[in-house]
């Protein structure tokens, strides 16, 4: 590991293309990670190295091309397996990102397992990705939703939690860590407790495989989905981990190539795990480049990295408290790093535009969030959040940039 | 005033007076001010009929008719997108439905703020003009 080698954000950041370029004449400071991360130019290299050397359609080819990029597409596979824990390569299906991963789960488990009267727990917290497939297919079976409170600074009711658990609790769908606040679920706690109950657990993983340590055994989740493009990977390419058992169980999400053994005009049988939750021709390229991604987080060292993250939250954290009629909503010690606030009287998104013309890029809005930011009342926050690329000067960047769009605002 | 000026001739107005600013420091400062000044709408159009919901910021435009012209007016909760409330106001009130509807409305590319605030869904401002238009078009119908 790289444990020992000092962080130096400087040769970090040489490996990220993108933040060499201007934006309205300024430097870029890119502080909206939690939407998505900067690719590394390794990643950029894989899906055009793959483009112009070996583009072929995986599996059942026989000719060069499609050994090499079905080898490279497994090859993904396994290290996707390698980075999450899992026990299989089998219980490693990738789809287009956490909100397909989501879908998928909902719709294949969900409707082979929910019945009238069933109860899924959600919380508060979540993102719309982790309510709306869940709505439907309660909609459709009959079931019902139960959410987990939360308080002011969006640490979930544990109490409430477990009083929502009962012999009709099918699911709990978690998100692992706040997009809209960055605050860290006590998910072990949650799955164990649900566990006794005889409940499955399904973890949102878009904001926490990036900074947090992930071992789904250890951490005995039944599902857990991501997102490629969070953690320095492409766009468009997403993993759903599922414990073997349980995979085995469900119907196929979709039909099509790949996802069949057998066709016949009266009776299809389904292909093995992984296969069957993928059908059609996958994407290729971009799982490809997501090993490159994974292999560019473990050769930095995640540990390293989140060091360094939480160098600069704590940092951010104290030079924003420090602007008058600033709050920060999730001002938490467990966090990761992302600070989301309001300012009195201040529309987020005057601020957005105003902090864009200075060059700084953050989200600002409900973060598709909308449950949570009325129980907040509030109508959106301003976040910024960090990558280890990020540095203590981009701090004061924004911090300046934000005394001057207040100053134009007053 | 109506009687005055076009939409277009208002627009060139416009254009004129952005052209005045070097920076876009006085672009936004001036915006926020028109935001500022806006004059305030009755709160009893402030309600969910009147709504124009963007991603991140919500817009309410009421619209009367008299003597053969539209008059508009309108609120935000956001300050720069008030600002733009108030540029189209200035713009396309008391004009006939039908110079409404048809009205190109390119000062805002002129202007040289669209590409912050035409292009992306976290603003009204494409359904601000396009409910404007709507108005003027049922009352000219």
């Amino acid at each position: 590991m790289t444990d020992h080698i000092p962080f130096d954000v400087e040769q970090l950041r040489e490996l990220f293309p993108i933040l060499k370029r201007k934006v309205k004449g300024k430097d870029l400071v890119y502080f909206d990670n939690a939407a998505t991360s900067q690719k590394p130019q390794s990643v950029v290299d894989a899906i055009s190295n793959y483009y112009s050397t070996y583009n072929a359609n995986i599996h059942r080819g026989l000719h060069t091309l499609a050994d090499e990029a079905t080898a490279a597409y497994e090859e993904s596979r396994v290290a996707v397996k390698q980075f999450v824990g899992a026990s299989s390569h089998e219980e490693i299906i990738f789809t287009k990102g956490t909100t397909e991963g989501i879908n998928l789960v909902a719709s294949s488990w969900g409707r082979a397992n929910l019945n009238p009267g069933d109860e899924i727990i959600i919380s508060t917290l979540e993102h719309h990705s982790n309510i709306v497939p869940w709505q439907m297919i309660a909609e459709e079976r009959g079931a019902s939703i139960k959410v987990i409170p939360i308080d002011d600074n969006g640490i979930l009711d544990m109490d409430a939690f477990k009083k929502l658990l009962n012999a009709k609790t099918k699911i709990v769908s978690i998100i692992h860590v706040s997009n809209a606040l960055g605050v860290i679920n006590p998910v072990e706690e949650i799955i164990s407790l649900a566990h006794l109950n005889g409940t499955l657990v399904m973890l949102d993983g878009a904001q926490s495989v990036v900074h947090l340590d992930i071992d789904v055994q250890k951490l005995d989740c039944d599902f857990m989905v991501f997102s490629g493009h969070k953690i320095y990977g492409p766009t468009g390419v997403g993993v759903m981990y599922g414990k073997k058992a349980l995979l085995e169980a469900m119907p196929p999400y979709q039909g099509g190539g790949e996802m069949i053994k057998e066709v016949t005009f009266e009776k299809t049988t389904y292909n093995e795990l992984p296969f069957k939750f993928e059908a059609g021709t996958p994407n290729i390229a971009d799982v490809i480049a997501l090993k490159t991604a994974i292999d560019f987080i473990n050769k930095q060292g995640k540990n390293r990295m989140r060091e360094y993250e939480e160098t600069l939250l704590v940092y951010a954290t104290d030079k924003l408290k420090s602007i008058e009629g600033l709050k920060i909503i999730g001002d938490v010690p467990n966090k990761v790093s992302v600070v989301s606030f309001i300012i009195d009287g201040v529309h987020p998104q005057d601020l957005a535009i105003l902090l864009d013309n200075q060059g700084i890029a953050v989200r600002t809005g409900h973060h598709c969030a909308q449950p949570l930011m009325k129980r907040l009342g509030i109508v959106g926050t301003t976040r910024a959040s960090f990558a280890p690329y990020n540095t203590i000067a981009e701090i004061d960047i924004l911090v300046s940039a934000l005394h001057k769009a207040l100053k134009m605002l007053k | 005033m109506a009687e005055t000026k076009s939409i277009t001739e208002l627009e060139q107005v416009l254009i004129d007076d952005f052209s005045l600013f070097d920076t876009w420091e006085e672009k936004y400062e001036y915006l926020i001010d028109l935001g500022k000044k806006l004059a305030p709408l009755d709160p009893s159009y402030k309600t969910e009929e009147y709504k124009i919901k963007g991603c991140q910021s919500s817009v309410w435009i009421h619209s009367a008719y008299k003597d053969g012209h539209v008059y508009f007016e309108g609120d935000s909760d956001a300050i720069i997108v008030k600002g733009l409330v108030s540029l189209m106001i200035m713009v396309l009130s008391g004009h006939t439905p039908k110079e409404i509807v048809d009205a190109p409305l390119d000062f805002i590319n002129a202007i040289g703020l669209s590409s912050h605030l035409a292009q992306t869904r976290s603003n009204g401002l494409r359904a601000m003009i396009k409910q404007m238009k709507l108005d003027a078009a049922a009352w000219g119908s």
